[in-house]
């Protein structure tokens, strides 16, 4: 079980409210991620729910019971850190051994523990290490090894992956994913990387300065962005955002229309503008376009096989039903 | 090209030179305290003996006849071990809660505790005698020397080991909250083992400090608790006729911890660099 419940929640760090009143449910078994930009509280949040920082008001409830006033080492949570932050003098199998150890398991039930852990984490080689002697990746399997033989309630995962390079990142993203499925398990993952973020959740919290701006499933934020904001932080490339007299044209104080739903042509369309620099990712090409009286640069995407160059005359036509609308107050209309 | 060569050849020549020089100036009191322990009174005071002298132990044998040397020594060995245990029993959780939790005014804490280093012994020298001869009467115990040489080393103990447990990253202090464990078993399973090098020369220096103290250990005691500073001192004669004795009772006191000293240097340096080598 592990059913977390944040009641009107504040942090403050002396006089600076990091956290406004917030309310916020986790269900069981759910994959959460708060994903929002560097500084808005998406640590704290998770550290209220660990324990390590006191809520300056508000309830915590875990599948029911409050545990405002409870210490971390009593929430029954497990963490995996940035850091790792694995005990340096103990072997591999010390650490993964150590919260059972202190929860008083039986010493057959660990060495039982351990193995499976070990072997689902590949790690059954280097148990008799210590943890200086292991890369980055290996070590980040050990702490969430260590975080899984104690069977929690839930999994708290600060920026895991930000330390491993590209390969290992995707790598370690599935195998996170496989042990959610699994265990069914509720985790709770901080990241501000959006791809991670869409590709793992069940449900997505955007934050922005401590608030919390939408709450849903990865398609809804994408098809259904509810602010300005999260239209502009939700997908890759970002969705192009327009205010002005095109916005008027459709009743609405800002328009948003993302790269991939741009049709792209050389003879004719909605707006016309100069083909500046384009990235390819192989898959696909993304173009920025220039002087179309819209933005700066409006992103688009374009099939490989439309030949254009640089200081070309595109036409863009938006794809119907496509045109995302927010009102003055940057809230979306329906 | 050619300056850069000269400096580091003079470098090279003139650093071990200076450290030597600097070396020796530090040990000469030593090496003199230990030559002049083996004259005779008449012969310490005579400048043609200065380095030729006809060596005797006869100062050594007067003082374990004469004075009870172990009795003394068995003083400091008690007052050092317990009051250096003492401290760190008090002194490892108070760093530990400043480093790992502190609140606003830890930074005030700390500078108070070492204010209390600037107090001047001698201002209260009287308060402290009269006190603990006619209202407490412990004076001349274990008991009164252990506490006093605890307390004026705790500022500093606590200085010490703050700022040891400072490097270690709290993120593993907060893995070991969520990974069950309560805050005595943090300092235990976690800290101890981590800052263990800390610790230790911390203890050593402690202890150090603890068996060299002679302002309040000749103070407070008479007998019962004197320890090998009040045999120091009661061998001082304002005539000065008595240097062979006095030489012999300052080797024999401070000969254990030069020992000990000798066989931790490594802790010691890191412990007074305070872990800038590391
Ligand atoms: N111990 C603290 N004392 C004072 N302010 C703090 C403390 N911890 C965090 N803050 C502030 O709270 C805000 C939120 O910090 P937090 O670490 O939660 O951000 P974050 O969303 O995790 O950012 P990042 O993506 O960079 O990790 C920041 O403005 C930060 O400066
Ligand atoms: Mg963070």
């Amino acid at each position: 079980m592990g059913r977390i419940v944040l009641e009107n929640v504040t942090k403050s760090f002396g006089d600076v409210e990091v956290i406004p009143p917030l309310d916020l449910t986790i269900e069981d078994g759910e994959f959460a991620v708060f994903v929002g930009p560097s500084g808005c509280g998406k640590s704290t949040l998770l550290r209220l729910i660990a324990g390590l920082e006191d809520t300056s008001s508000g309830k915590i409830l875990i599948d029911d019971a409050d545990v405002t006033a409870v210490s971390p080492s009593k929430r029954g949570l497990a963490m995996v850190f940035q850091s790792y932050a694995l005990y340096p003098h103990m072997t591999v199998r010390k650490n993964i051994a150590f919260p059972m150890r202190m929860a008083g398991v039986s010493d057959a039930e660990q060495e039982k523990r351990i193995a499976a852990a070990a072997k689902a984490l590949n790690l059954t080689d280097y148990l008799d290490r210590k943890p200086g002697q292991l890369s980055g990746g290996q070590r980040q399997r050990v702490a969430i090894g260590r975080a899984i033989v104690r069977d929690p309630s839930a999994f708290l995962f600060d920026e895991p992956l930000s330390n491993l390079d590209a390969a290992l990142r995707v790598g370690m993203r599935l195998e996170i994913c496989e042990m959610h499925s699994r265990m069914e398990t509720t985790m709770i993952y901080v990241t501000h990387d959006q791809v991670e973020a869409m590709t793992m959740a069940d449900k997505i919290v955007v934050l922005q300065a401590g608030v919390i701006e939408q709450v849903g499933s990865p398609l809804d934020l994408y098809h259904k962005p509810r602010n300005v904001f999260v239209a502009g932080f939700i997908g890759s490339p970002r969705m192009n955002l327009f205010s002005g007299p095109e916005a008027a044209k459709h009743d609405a104080a800002t328009i948003g229309i993302r790269p991939e739903h741009t049709e792209v042509s050389t003879t004719e369309g909605t707006w016309k503008g100069i083909v500046g620099v384009a990235e390819h990712l192989g898959s696909d090409t993304f173009i920025h376009v220039h002087d179309t009286g819209l933005a700066d640069t409006v992103t688009v995407r374009i099939a490989g096989d439309i030949a254009v160059s640089h200081g070309d005359t595109v036409f863009l036509t938006p794809q119907a039903g496509q045109i995302h609308r927010f009102n003055a107050d940057g809230l979306r209309i329906d | 090209m050619a300056i850069v060569a000269q400096t580091s050849r003079f470098s090279k020549i003139a650093w071990p030179i200076a450290a030597w020089a600097v070396g020796l100036l530090f040990f000469f009191p030593i090496f003199w305290m230990v030559l002049t322990s083996f004259k005779t009174d008449a012969d310490a005071v005579k400048p043609e003996f200065l380095f030729f002298f006809t060596p005797t132990l006869e100062n050594y044998l007067n003082m374990t006849e004469n004075y009870d040397y172990w009795r003394f020594a068995a003083n400091s060995v008690i007052c050092s071990v317990f009051a250096t245990v003492f401290t760190l029993f008090v002194g490892i959780p108070s760093a530990y809660a400043m480093a790992f939790n502190p609140s606003r005014s830890t930074k005030d804490v700390l500078m108070w505790m070492l204010s209390t280093k600037m107090l001047p012994a001698a201002a209260v020298l009287y308060p402290m005698t009269f006190i603990t001869k006619n209202f407490l009467g412990i004076f001349d115990t274990h008991f009164l020397i252990i506490l006093v040489l605890s307390l004026i080393n705790l500022p500093i103990v606590v200085w010490m080991l703050f700022t040891y447990f400072k490097e270690i990253p709290k993120d593993i202090i907060e893995a070991g909250k969520m990974d069950g464990v309560n805050t005595w078993g943090e300092i235990r399973e976690i800290l101890v083992p981590l800052a263990w090098g800390g610790i230790a020369s911390t203890a050593l220096l402690c202890f150090i400090f603890c068996w060299n103290e002679a302002y309040w250990t000749v103070r407070l005691t008479t007998t019962d608790a004197a320890t090998l500073s009040k045999l120091i001192e009661g061998n001082r004669a304002p005539e000065g006729l008595f240097f062979g004795r006095l030489s012999a009772v300052s080797t024999a006191a401070v000969g254990p911890i030069i020992v000990l000293g000798w066989f931790c240097q490594k802790q010691l340096v890191q412990g007074l660099t305070f872990g800038a080598v590391k």
